[in-house]
């Protein structure tokens, strides 16, 4: 499903080559829930990058549904995204101009989904929104906002979701509501869940567990169910 | 498709929250500016269309100083053409006792033979086409005329020796000349009231013509039958000729108008690019965002284009509008001053605005979006991942390219063009470094500074290469308008006050021999001193050292036109008080040798005359030999008589001969001139006062038209400015909020930002003041040969005026940084 072989990052920076992931492998079988934790700047979210294709490593490769994507040209990448791809940020990341809805319309239109505005109402339902669907991100609370785009990331019904320390930017009570309706929409859909986050309690949600420390893949546990 | 609907989508909310509205600013004003000259021109153009081929009123006109002999008419009508006399001359008309200088239209009744005069029963009144000409003892003047010396229709007007009756107000007559021309309205007159008018006498400053018309085979076979045979004093002028004359002073007007909407292009180019950039930078969030979610280069670029195109309709639309009204405004301005009534604008200009926006766009705000496409999607993550800057030879080359696309419309012409674009690139680089030489001034004066005039010259400064491009593309609007307003009243005042207080401000020409003492005998009869007579006598040279004046060749063509003309001829013992000798002497009081000439130096330049050329003058059939002896240099604003060629005392003995006067009269004389006019009635008195008044009148309208345009100048620096503010507002929301979370009172982030502004403004100001001076000392200096007066009311305006209106649009376009609360800022906006 999601494989990582020999991964390594290297970015030049003022003080010359700079080491951000180090010959990181893995295997990440469908329908698994996977948690990178780690301190900060250990690598999760260069990893993360890296695992959706949206930036390239260094050396080593990443297969996503079968797909070498150092093999892929930028729009491949962005194609194989749209078909199998969903992510939930840590600033939400809604289109400001657009309103809820139509934020959660804009995955399903450009992986070209014949009814888009339906599918789109069907899971801002699921997501528990139906009177705010009409709302602009700036009239939204942020709980609102992450409902929003845990809506848009499912709406494709994606093979894998990336999500970025979702929580980052709630309070702990909106923060685990909104988790519980993550692992809630994860657990109905099947998909594989790749969650970044420096909570521990999150982290011990997921099947299995990814530490980074430095760049380097310190542990790789599955949680004992 | 799917690029459309969703650039559509979002357009909505895009312009709802404002931050587009600076480059939809730029956009609208490019086109308002543009579309509001374009309105005019095409409007004067169409009026030019449908008049230029009625502007002789005839197929062929023969022109002369003298009657056309009855013989050219006879066989123009054997040719079986139809045939109209007219005259013109300028003649004082007298309502009671106000006067007015017109210009005497004389026809007769087959008058106009192609056209048709029109006129309307009232002053402002419905006009309407009129068949025939004013029937004898009554006149139609034009409205201007009546206004001038108050009468209307049904009152009584004393032209010469008669008085005729106002029968209707002339709004139009084929022959009158196309553009502004309200120094002397028109009266047309039956012909067969002249005789009884006493205003035509021997050497009466006429202008008569003979108007042909018929068949085109016909009047080309008279024509060719006419050249060889018709003598010197008759010119012939066709149709086409002077159609083509007509067309081409059109268009010289239209390109010059346009070429004043240039500057306000090329300031809106600046503004347009530099809130493109913003556009293209506020969108990098959304289109990584986008390419995250699967979608593709191409889709990404698409509706970025899409709201482009978007937003240019809107600009194109809202500054159609703008432009619409603006060319509104500047035609009820002109409309007095315009010797016709303008025909309703057509779409074309809007259409050729529109183009100029998409090019506008295409070549200032395209290469920021092209950028767009190469948005890394990892920004969703990471937010210092930027899109590489477009390249730098894309950029610059594709807005000169659009410069040049541009300006080519207006110049029409290649090597004009790169000579004009040389010129915008050097005066920009100068303009530009002056710019930022104001700015590093600025920066450097922020240590004596307190804290929150410190923070913001510091901004001046660290943003210097846009604060350079702020104080020229702001200086820029301001220097235009110092010039129309201050420098231009400046010039008129100095010019003016060069006058001598005693100069004469009024003119009697015509005067024939036999009035002079009677004339001089009323002066006196009135208390006031008796003027001085000078002889005129008309003459045509003929020979330039036994060579012909048409086979010689000339420096120039004002040469050859001096050379060819009929010439006024005066003789004088002593040389007069506003003559200065260049070259040569002047012939002593007493001299009684063989003719010698002295000849006014520019003509004599133009002419390529030198001391010694002997002159041939052919005056009323009688030769003239004439020896060079001077070469004068002469002071016209002395307003006395003044002639280019005068003869030595005895040289134009038993010549024909009438007499030109100068003198001051006061206004309590003026009564007198009412008797003189009655008694002397072929005299035309010519007030120079009132003259000098209505060219101030004129001037003082076309600059304030001129200046309506250099609005959307200024406008368009404001726009510069906002787009500048705009591109910053995060980094300076941030920095507010910033001061304030470190204890900085609201007060003092504000003082912050206006020091900022009121700085820039400062530079601005001393760039527009300079700017102004140094072309008002130019234009003084070349073109009025005045000398320059520094002029402090100059730098006040100007620097008064770019702190205030800097600081003010600054404020607007700065509030938001001002006002957020810090709180919320802090959390979202690190730069």
């Amino acid at each position: 499903m999601l494989e990582a072989h020999q991964v390594s990052k290297q970015v030049s920076s003022p003080e010359g080559s700079l080491t951000i992931l180090s010959d990181v492998s893995f295997r990440i079988l469908a329908g698994d829930s996977v948690a990178v934790v780690g301190p900060s700047g250990a690598g999760k979210s260069t990893l993360l990058a890296l695992l959706a294709g949206l930036d390239l490593p260094s050396s080593g490769h990443v297969v996503l549904n079968g797909a070498n994507l150092s093999a892929l040209d930028e729009d491949g990448r962005a194609r194989l995204r749209a078909e199998s791809v969903g992510f939930v940020f840590q600033s939400f990341h809604l289109v400001p101009s657009l309103n809820a809805l139509e934020n959660v319309m804009l995955p399903l239109e450009l992986a070209g989904h014949r009814d888009a505005r339906a599918a789109a109402r069907g899971i801002i339902e699921t997501v528990g929104l139906q009177d705010r669907w009409s709302h602009y991100p700036a009239q939204l609370s942020g709980g609102e906002k992450q409902r929003v785009a845990i809506a848009r990331a499912f709406a494709t019904e994606p093979a894998v979701l990336f999500a970025d320390e979702p929580t980052g930017n709630l309070d702990s009570r909106t923060g685990s509501n909104v988790m519980n309706l993550m692992f809630e929409l994860n657990r109905s859909s099947s998909t594989t869940l790749i969650l970044v986050t420096h909570d521990s309690s999150l982290a011990e949600r997921c099947d299995r567990i990814l530490a980074l420390d430095a760049g380097l893949l310190e542990s790789d546990s599955w949680a004992a169910r | 498709m799917k690029a459309i609907v969703f650039a559509l989508r979002g357009f909505r909310r895009e312009l709802r929250s404002g931050e587009v509205l600076v480059l939809l600013a730029a956009v609208g004003l490019a086109v308002a500016a543009l579309t509001a000259v374009g309105f005019l021109t095409d409007r004067i153009g169409k009026a030019v269309a449908r008049q230029a081929n009625e502007v002789l009123a005839a197929d062929l006109r023969l022109r002369s100083q003298e009657q056309v002999p009855e013989e050219w008419s006879e066989l123009a009508r054997e040719y079986d053409l139809a045939t109209a006399e007219t005259m013109a001359f300028p003649s004082v008309v007298f309502a009671g006792d106000t006067s007015a200088l017109a210009t005497i239209k004389v026809v007769s009744s087959s008058y106009p033979l192609r056209g048709a005069v029109r006129v309307a029963d009232t002053l402002f009144g419905e006009q309407r086409v009129v068949d025939g000409i004013p029937a004898p003892g009554d006149v139609w003047a034009d409205g201007a005329l009546l206004a001038r010396v108050g009468a209307d229709v049904g009152d009584f007007l004393a032209v010469g020796e008669l008085d005729l009756r106002v029968s209707a107000v002339l709004t139009y007559r084929p022959d009158q000349s196309i553009g502004f021309a309200s120094l002397a309205p028109s009266l047309l007159m039956n012909i067969d009231d002249i005789s009884r008018s006493g205003l035509i006498g021997e050497g009466s400053r006429v202008s008569y013509a003979l108007l042909v018309a018929g068949d085109e085979a016909a009047v080309a076979e008279f024509n060719d039958a006419i050249q060889d045979l018709l003598p010197e004093s008759i010119r012939v002028r066709s149709q086409e000729e002077s159609s083509a004359r007509a067309y081409k002073a059109a268009d010289r007007a239209q390109r010059f108008l346009s070429l004043t909407s240039i500057i306000s292009l090329l300031l809106s180019a600046v503004a347009v690019a530099m809130s493109a950039r913003r556009f293209a930078h506020r969108r990098m969030d959304t289109v990584a965002l986008m390419k995250s979610l699967g979608a593709t280069q191409g889709f990404v670029i698409s509706v970025a284009l899409v709201q482009l195109v978007l937003l240019g309709l809107l600009g194109v639309v809202a500054g159609s509008l703008v432009g619409f009204v603006a060319e509104d405004l500047l035609s009820r301005i002109l409309d007095d001053l315009m010797q016709t009534d303008l025909p309703s604008p057509g779409l074309r200009p809007v259409i050729l605005a529109s183009g100029s926006a998409l090019v506008l766009l295409l070549g200032f705000a395209l290469p920021s979006l092209l950028q767009l496409r190469n948005t890394p999607p990892l920004r969703v993550l990471r937010h210092d991942a930027m899109a590489p800057a477009p390249s730098r030879i894309l950029v610059v080359g594709m807005s000169l390219a659009a410069v040049a696309a541009l300006l080519y419309r207006s110049v029409g012409d290649i090597r004009m063009l790169v000579i004009l674009m040389g010129g915008i690139i050097v005066i920009a680089a100068a303009l530009y470094l002056a710019g930022r030489g104001l700015v590093a001034l600025i920066g450097r004066s922020r240590s004596g500074v307190g804290v929150a005039w410190r923070y913001g010259l510091a901004n001046v400064a660290r943003r210097g290469r846009d604060s350079a491009i702020q104080v020229v593309a702001f200086g820029l609007g301001l220097t235009v308008l110092l010039l129309l307003t201050l420098v231009r009243t400046d010039l008129l005042e100095g010019w003016q006050a060069t006058l001598d207080e005693d100069a004469p401000n009024h003119f009697l020409i015509n005067i024939q021999p036999h009035e002079v003492d009677s004339v001089a005998a009323l002066f006196e009869h009135n208390g006031v001193a008796a003027p001085v007579f000078t002889p005129l006598v008309r003459a045509r040279m003929t020979k330039i050292n036994e060579q012909s004046v048409k086979d010689r060749d000339y420096p120039n063509e004002d040469g050859r036109w001096l050379a060819n003309r009929e010439a006024n001829l005066s003789w004088a013992a002593e040389l007069s008080s506003s003559n200065e000798i260049l070259e040569g002497e002047w012939w002593p009081a007493d001299y009684d040798g063989p003719p010698l000439v002295s000849i006014e130096q520019d003509s004599a330049r133009n002419a390529g005359l030198a001391i010694g050329d002997k002159l041939l003058f052919v005056v009323a059939g009688l030769e003239l030999t004439a020896e060079i002896a001077s070469i004068r240099k002469i002071n016209w604003d002395s307003f006395q008589p003044n002639f280019f060629i005068v003869l030595s005392p005895g040289a134009l003995d038993g010549m024909p001969t009438t007499y030109i006067s100068s003198m001051k009269i006061e206004a309590h004389e003026q009564s007198m001139l009412i008797n003189l006019v009655r008694a002397h009635p072929s005299i035309s008195v010519i007030d120079i006062g009132a003259i000098l008044e209505q060219v101030r009148g004129i001037i003082e309208k076309a600059s304030f038209a001129v200046q309506a345009v250099f609005v959307f100048t200024l406008a368009a620096g404001i726009a510069v400015l906002f787009a500048s503010v705009q591109s910053t507002i995060d980094e300076r929301r941030f920095e507010s909020a910033m001061l304030r979370a470190l204890g900085a009172p609201r007060r003092t982030v504000f003082v912050g930002v206006m020091a900022e502004f009121a700085a820039l403004g400062l530079a601005a100001g001393i760039l527009a003041s300079a700017g102004a001076s140094v072309l008002a000392a130019i234009i003084a200096v070349q073109l009025f040969e005045l000398p320059y007066e520094f002029s402090p009311l100059l730098w006040i305006v100007g620097l008064s005026a770019g702190v205030l209106i800097v600081c003010v649009s600054g404020f607007f376009a700065a509030r938001s940084a001002i006002n957020a609360p810090p709180g919320d800022v802090l959390r979202t906006a690190a730069p």
